[in-house]
């Protein structure tokens, strides 16, 4: 494994103490209480020039940063010391190699923007050391049902909240018929899964699918001949949308305004469900977004969010205990009572049965947000946000299961 | 408001009684709509700065103080011409604020920098900045005007601060979103209102204890919708309104035994309120059906909705 110890960067770690903060915390006499927090995610390869919004350097670990001032500004008032340790892996790095001696250290609280493999993989090397991981990258829906495990929390949506979200918004507009477009690769095939579930979940119709085989056009500009079928795959489908499942960004965005007939774009591209956005203001969000530019000179992305949700509902569960016990944290956040505020109107809690995170979730295009799910009228017996994604009776994720 | 509102009833007190009027600030207009109390009709609508929000009169009824939010400062209207006098720099991103007794200090919650500033009105100089928790956003001063409390909206505590030498006296943790901060006329008790976290906490001002935590189970609505945000006491201290913003009501609650009497029906999204001076009228800004709906108070009913600007957020009672 050449360079591997050369890659991982045990990077930026910030100790902001209440000192630091100008306060004087108010029992001096007792110790502070120390709160750790890991994030771990792989360091992104340089994009390729034509990438226009290419995934910026600390994606993820700034939304983390973010909310650790936040949490640590309360702590200043309660005497509790928050600190985030950046494990930044290699292209071929392990993390559960890497997160090692972090373990060893005693650190317990884990946060990942990391494949699902490597999420599941780290959150089964955790559970022996009684520590927690809050996934705020994979969107799998395996993660949430067969494959959950107890000390596993998911601040990112799952894919089945994102077309749930599309597909309410689809119904209330009557948009009902629908071109599925499914990419190459297994993200898309899982993001295509979720299409089809959500179709038939609000009543909607694919009234056919083409997989998309004519390459990375959007990136490729100048292959004519894959162009020309590109331009007429859709003819003579009767369709309101076209639904794309293109998780690399490789080819959504050139359907639309290229169909034989007029089609709107949504899914991946086009108009999509995502956690976060930039044009999400409302609900006191615009404060954040704010924090978030003022801090990083860049806007905020859903990876960082989800991060900042997860270190935000960390702290909110220390405050309120006022310790910082892994399985404690799990117990309250998982509690009846738990709410986070995450600037999205209604209050977010994490769902016991699976721990996802139930949360509303944004439909936006690029400059303008056109929705909020769960959309008007669509109602739920305990939470309209469980409106979204799998609920208790369908999940595949059963009690005592790790 | 309450060290306001007071001197407003003694100015009312002293002088005959004669119309009230209310002022709306209206975020995405960008205006502030005037209402005559005894016609219950509009009257003027204002050009304000950019996302108007907190409102409040000067005890001697003669200016009007609203927060510009996106402008970084707080404009002072004179009440008889409705002309913009001055703008004052309040620092980033004002959005509410309580004004002392004397009428020369503004006390401003300013959201985006984490810190309450005192801003000297006549000088228009910043006396002092108070460092608080994330997103400051609720305001009050205690009756006889020696606490300022702050609330801070992400670091969910009610902060005590000493109003002469800015010192923080105390921190209570309150549940999520705490948006804003009301004591009872007596100054015995401070009430904060939890947003997100759907509550009331009621705190001894004395041991900073909570005493009673509120909560709002309104009949066919679930918890999330329920989200209590401005909040009004009667002069006799007897009487607390709690507006609860996407439930569409303001709770009537008894102040001393903490019993809900009533939900009132009220408009969408039901932010902030103001009582006229005589206690006749509890007008609410409601932010997303554009209109104040009047409530008559004797009778805890809602009479009448008054279309104003877009996105109503705050409103004021002036005395004359």
């Amino acid at each position: 494994m050449p360079g591997l110890s050369a890659l991982r960067r045990f990077g930026r770690a910030l100790a902001l103490a209440s000192l630091a903060l100008g306060y004087v915390a108010a029992a001096a006499a007792e110790p502070p209480l120390k709160v750790e927090i890991a994030f771990v995610a792989h360091a992104r390869a340089p994009s390729p020039p034509y990438v226009i919004d290419p995934p910026p350097p600390g994606e993820g670990f700034d939304g983390a940063r973010l909310a650790l001032q936040e949490n640590a500004t309360t702590g200043a008032f309660l005497n509790q010391i928050f600190d985030l340790q950046n494990v930044e892996l290699g292209e071929d790095e392990n993390p559960v190699e890497a997160i090692k001696p972090l373990l060893a250290q005693g650190k317990k609280l884990f946060v990942s923007a990391l494949p699902a493999n490597e999420t599941l993989a780290l959150a089964d090397a955790l559970k022996a050391e009684g520590a927690l991981l809050f996934n705020a990258g994979a969107t799998d829906d395996f993660l949430r049902g067969a494959g959950c495990r107890s000390n596993l929390f998911h601040t990112a949506p799952s894919r089945a909240m994102l077309t749930d979200a599309l597909f309410q918004y689809l119904a209330v507009r009557r948009w009902n018929k629908i071109l599925l477009v499914p990419g190459p690769n297994a993200e898309d095939a899982a993001y295509a899964d979720a299409v089809r579930a959500s179709a038939k979940k609000f009543g909607a119709k694919i009234v056919a699918e083409k997989p998309w085989t004519f390459g990375p056009l959007a990136r490729a500009r100048s292959d004519a001949i894959t162009q020309a079928e590109a331009l007429t795959f859709s003819r003579g489908v009767d369709a309101d949308m076209v639904v794309v499942a293109d998780e690399a960004e490789d080819f959504g965005d050139y359907i639309l305004y290229r169909t034989s007939e007029p089609r709107l774009v949504a899914g991946t591209q086009g108009l999509i469900p995502v956690s976060w956005h930039p044009t999400h203001t409302a609900y006191g969000a615009e404060q954040l977004q704010n924090r978030f530019v003022r801090m990083t000179k860049r806007r905020m992305r859903p990876i960082d969010y989800q991060a900042w949700i997860a270190v935000r509902a960390i702290g909110e569960a220390v405050t309120e205990l006022r310790a910082a016990d892994p399985q404690k944290i799990a117990n309250t956040l998982q509690g009846p009572n738990s709410t986070l505020a995450i600037f999205k109107g209604a209050a977010a809690s994490f769902r016991p049965w699976d721990r996802q995170l139930r949360q509303a979730i944004l439909l936006a295009q690029p400059k303008s947000l056109v929705g909020l799910a769960p959309q008007p009228g669509f109602l739920h017996q305990r939470s309209t946000l469980d409106t979204l994604g799998v609920d208790e009776t369908e999940s595949a994720c059963k009690p005592g299961k790790s | 408001m309450n060290a306001l509102r007071l001197a407003l009833l003694a100015c009312l007190l002293a002088s005959p009684a004669g119309a009230t009027r209310l002022y709306v600030t209206n975020e995405k207009s960008n205006d502030i709509t005037v209402i005559d109390s005894d016609t219950l009709a509009v009257t003027q609508t204002v050009k304000a700065g950019r996302r108007p929000r907190g409102v409040g009169v000067s005890p001697d009824g003669k200016l009007l103080y609203v927060c510009a939010s996106d402008e970084d400062g707080v404009q002072v209207f004179d009440t008889t011409s409705m002309k913009l006098l001055r703008t004052l720099s309040s620092g980033p991103d004002p959005e509410q604020f309580v004004m002392n007794a004397a009428g020369d200090l503004l006390y401003i919650a300013n959201e985006d920098n984490a810190q309450v500033t005192v801003l000297d009105v006549k000088k228009n100089q910043v006396v002092a900045n108070v460092p608080v928790g994330v997103e400051p956003e609720g305001m009050t001063l205690s009756p006889d005007g020696s606490v300022l409390v702050n609330t801070s909206e992400t670091t969910n505590m009610a902060h005590f601060i000493d109003a002469k030498t800015f010192a923080r006296i105390d921190n209570v943790l309150v549940d999520k979103r705490p948006r804003y901060a009301l004591f009872t006329p007596d100054g015995s008790k401070l009430w904060v209102s939890s947003e997100v976290g759907g509550t009331v906490s009621v705190i001894d001002a004395k041991t900073r204890q909570i005493l009673k935590k509120l909560r709002f189970d309104v009949p066919g609505l679930t918890r999330e919708e329920v989200q209590p945000v401005g909040m009004r006491v009667t002069a006799d201290g007897k009487t607390v309104f709690v507006a609860l913003g996407p439930a569409n009501r303001v709770a009537v609650v008894d102040a001393e035994t903490f019993e809900i009497r009533k939900y009132i029906l009220v408009g969408q999204r039901v932010w902030h309120m103001a009582l006229t001076p005589d206690e006749k009228y509890l007008f609410t800004a409601n932010g997303n059906s554009n209109d104040v709906t009047v409530i008559d108070v004797a009778a805890l009913k809602a009479i009448k909705s008054i279309p104003v600007g877009q996105a109503p957020l705050g409103v004021a009672a002036s005395p004359n």
